[in-house]
């Protein structure tokens, strides 16, 4: 991963000790820029090698394509093949992109429960056993501490292991194997060993499941060293964003949401693979930056009709990258419209909002017309009661109000 | 209690090696089969336990008391390393337990694999680790195992099969699993042995982890070092249950003394031959460890100096090879003790090296936090945009 150690003005030499201010440069968020006026500054990356550069590219010959995927919310995806693509559903997409690299890798394999002979609690695995056998597509018992534990197992000898969690608050009885052993031990091993392990599973809040199973757990673990966290909200993000977490050397936690897993939309037929760190630029436009990820996308994008009605023109970003967050397309997306409205699902305190106004805040603060608004879930355990849950989470007209007032 | 039997093993010694007069070799012949019977009869659970008799050669005797020798020396030089406070943190020493590390090591490959729990220093020295980089490493210097950035309780060596070095109690086990359903996956038939100790095995993730291997016939052996007490509560206030090689019901279990260096590989020989056609078994190592749970622990509060110094006495690992290789001709009383002070003298060298070695830069506080290269070649559906492989 690009460590960046900033040296404002004079270059510092990377050896020396005094280069190591401990306000502004650790930093673990990748491509950190900053405002032209800063000058320039060093990115050092993970093998040690200096390079330099004004917007964290590092003068590299291929240039990085930042917005991923410029549609809107309601047409089909902008791509110039002959091909028409196929529709399908989200979880079908997770599928298929789970089967492909399957095919593609014979060190794949798939462990959780339910996943075999049942075909997964949501389809997701649906016919992956009778193809690749009982081994492959293992169905475990209830226990999920062992289970996980027993993938990062696995994936310290090579194999590339997709543990699902039937629901991600489950996964709350492996947070000693995800923190400890699925983060830490490449590091504590002083790089022996990878982990090239994908954790996935649904969470979020659904209809009145009640509060275990309302569970965001991207709150919890965004501050575990070593994984990498990203979220899906559409059928095209959810199987670029899987096949690229199966094939990263790095463990990656998928963050599904209960609600999504039927929404339709068409695919490109040919094969394609995302990129773990970006973020996706659902809706450009130039009054104010709302950066969601994704349940909340939808809330978000309901609300941009009124909004643009109302005359404003807000530019949607889907985050998509929870852990590290891809700073660089936000930054661009601040320096040009100067206010920046968080829509997220997590509780108010320690969610992913939280991390990212303080990450904004840190690194953009000069550019910021007016404070950050974050708006985040209540701090309450999730009620069963239909209308207290639809209290917790975020609606569209609150989204709408509070871009009428950061926009005053 | 396991003192009171032992008491019988000196008794049992004499007479046998009077006995064993047809393989009485002499010490030029190195490759030449001795037959020691091992000091006690091993218990079993729910499987036939393997025979008494264990074959032996010189060499191999010769080669236990050498690698004994020097994890011992290495956990007594650490102790004073620690106090002189150049190791910091949890230090967790295996001296007197060192029969199962080498007994261990006798019956298996480099291509088996290990994992244990915090108490690794030795194991990690009997798959193949050097002095040098156990002592960096305790001293968290670059050049250690981990490159200074594990500690005491994070030593690895991938390798020689060796999954480490785990500081939460129990947490190895699962990964265990793990380890072994990978060499199921991919067919290799090799075996993993999940060490862990009698304090972890009330933990539930290795009921969770039992059950697991059992139902997909994983070629896991689960080896509890039984030293009696974990951390500081004796075995009895812990376990309602301390038969622990029971506690599998359905898995078989065996339990061997585990300071006889001979027992231990017999039973690790009899476990893999068994994990690879059933599936798991569980070994329980009756063992015990001079020092306390770590340096923090004096280890008198719990239990008297006299058990302590009794066990020294009665069931002291390389003792009992050296009363072997006296017995049998193999060496001199004059040689062992040149031995031990050429032990001594090699963890010494080391540890003045690994003084001398420098710390670890500045900038390695970041490396391997990822692994390098988020790696990941990104493409559009229609491949024509470049989209680059991110550093």
């Amino acid at each position: 991963m690009a460590a960046i150690i900033q040296g404002i003005g004079t270059a510092t030499a990377l050896n020396s000790t005094n280069s190591l201010d401990t306000n502004k440069t650790l930093f673990a968020n990748s491509r950190r820029s900053l405002s032209d006026r800063k000058g320039r500054f060093f990115m050092v990356r993970s093998d040690g090698c200096l390079s330099y550069g004004l917007n964290g590219h590092g003068g590299r010959a291929e240039k990085l394509i930042t917005n991923a995927v410029a549609a809107k919310e309601d047409t089909a995806v902008a791509y110039t093949s002959s091909k028409p693509g196929h529709e399908l559903l989200l979880f079908e997409a997770l599928r298929e992109g789970l089967e492909e690299e399957m095919d593609r890798d014979p060190t794949v394999c798939v462990m959780g429960e339910d996943v075999g002979h049942y075909g997964g609690s949501y389809k997701v695995t649906k016919g992956l056993a009778p193809k690749y056998g009982d081994l492959r597509v293992l169905d475990t018992p209830i226990a999920e501490n062992s289970f996980t534990g027993m993938g990062i197992g696995a994936a310290m000898t090579g194999l590339r292991p997709v543990v699902e969690g039937m629901n991600m608050g489950f996964l709350l009885l492996a947070f000693n194997q995800i923190s400890n052993n699925c983060g830490m031990l490449h590091y504590t091993s002083g790089g022996q060993f990878k982990i090239p392990i994908v954790i996935r599973g649904p969470g979020g809040v659904g209809r009145q499941l009640g509060a275990e199973h309302s569970q965001r757990l991207e709150s919890y673990f965004q501050s575990i060293p070593g994984i990498q966290m990203v979220a899906c909200s559409t059928p095209y993000n959810a199987k670029g964003l899987m096949k690229a977490a199966i094939r990263s050397d790095n463990p990656v936690i998928l963050f599904e949401h209960v609600l999504l897993y039927n929404l339709k939309e068409r695919i490109p037929d040919e094969e394609y693979v995302l990129n773990l760190e970006e973020a996706e630029m659902v809706r450009p436009g130039e009054h104010v930056t709302i950066l969601t990820y994704s349940r909340m996308r939808y809330h978000v994008m309901q609300a941009a009709k009124t909004l643009v009605n109302k005359g404003y023109d807000p530019e949607v970003i889907d985050i998509r990258s929870l852990k590290p967050f891809d700073l660089y397309t936000i930054r661009n997306s601040v320096k040009k419209t100067h206010r920046v409205l968080i829509v997220e699902e997590c509780m108010r305190t320690g969610g992913i909002g939280a991390s990212l106004t303080a990450a904004i805040t840190e690194n953009f603060h000069d550019y910021l017309d007016a404070p950050i608004v974050c708006l985040s879930s209540q701090d309450v355990p999730t009620p069963y009661a239909g209308t207290l849950e639809n209290w917790t989470v975020v609606q569209p007209p609150q989204i709408v109000t509070a871009v009428d007032q950061l926009c005053q | 209690m396991a003192l009171s039997t032992n008491r019988t093993v000196n008794q049992l010694l004499k007479p046998l090696t009077a006995a064993i007069s047809a393989t009485r070799c002499l010490s030029s012949d190195s490759t030449s089969i001795i037959t020691v019977e091992s000091s006690l009869p091993f218990t079993s659970h729910k499987i036939d336990p393997p025979s008494r008799a264990v074959e032996t050669s010189p060499n191999e005797l010769m080669t236990f008391f050498k690698d004994m020798a020097e994890m011992r020396r290495m956990e007594i030089a650490a102790d004073s390393l620690y106090k002189a406070k150049l190791i910091r943190g949890f230090c967790h020493l295996y001296d007197g337990q060192e029969a199962v590390a080498v007994g261990m090591e006798a019956a298996i490959t480099k291509k088996d694999c290990i994992i244990t729990a915090y108490r690794d220093h030795c194991i990690y020295l009997a798959r193949g680790g050097g002095l040098y980089e156990s002592f960096a490493e305790l001293m968290g210097r670059k050049d250690g195992c981990s490159k200074g950035k594990g500690g005491s309780m994070h030593f690895y060596k991938k390798e020689s099969g060796f999954y480490g070095g785990h500081g939460i109690v129990g947490a190895q086990v699962p990964l265990g699993i793990g380890l072994s359903f990978a060499q199921k996956y991919s067919k290799e038939e090799h075996v993993t042995f999940a060490m862990y100790g009698d304090g972890a095995a009330n933990q539930g993730q290795l009921f969770e982890g039992l059950n697991m291997a059992a139902l997909w016939d994983l070629p896991a052996i689960l080896v509890c070092e039984n030293n009696h007490y974990g951390m500081g509560t004796a075995e009895w206030r812990a376990a309602k249950s301390p038969a622990y090689y029971k506690r599998g019901d359905y898995v078989p279990g065996l339990k061997v003394d585990g300071m006889d260096a001979l027992a231990v590989k017999q039973a690790c020989k009899f476990a893999k031959e068994h994990a690879l056609k059933n599936g798991p078994i569980i070994l329980e190592m009756d063992t015990y460890r001079y020092h306390g749970h770590s340096m923090s622990d004096p280890g008198s509060t719990y239990r008297t100096r006299d058990e302590i110094s009794g066990v020294r006495q009665e069931r002291d690992p390389i003792e009992r090879i050296r009363k072997l290789i006296l017995a049998h001709d193999v060496a001199t009383e004059k040689e062992l003790k040149d031995i031990e002070k050429e032990k001594r003298k090699v963890v010494d060298e080391a540890i003045a090296k690994a003084k001398e070695s420098p710390m670890p830069d500045p900038s390695d506080l970041f490396t391997n936090v990822y692994v390098k290269g988020f790696g990941v070649e990104v493409f559009g559906p229609d491949r024509k945009e470049v989209r680059a492989t991110l550093p």
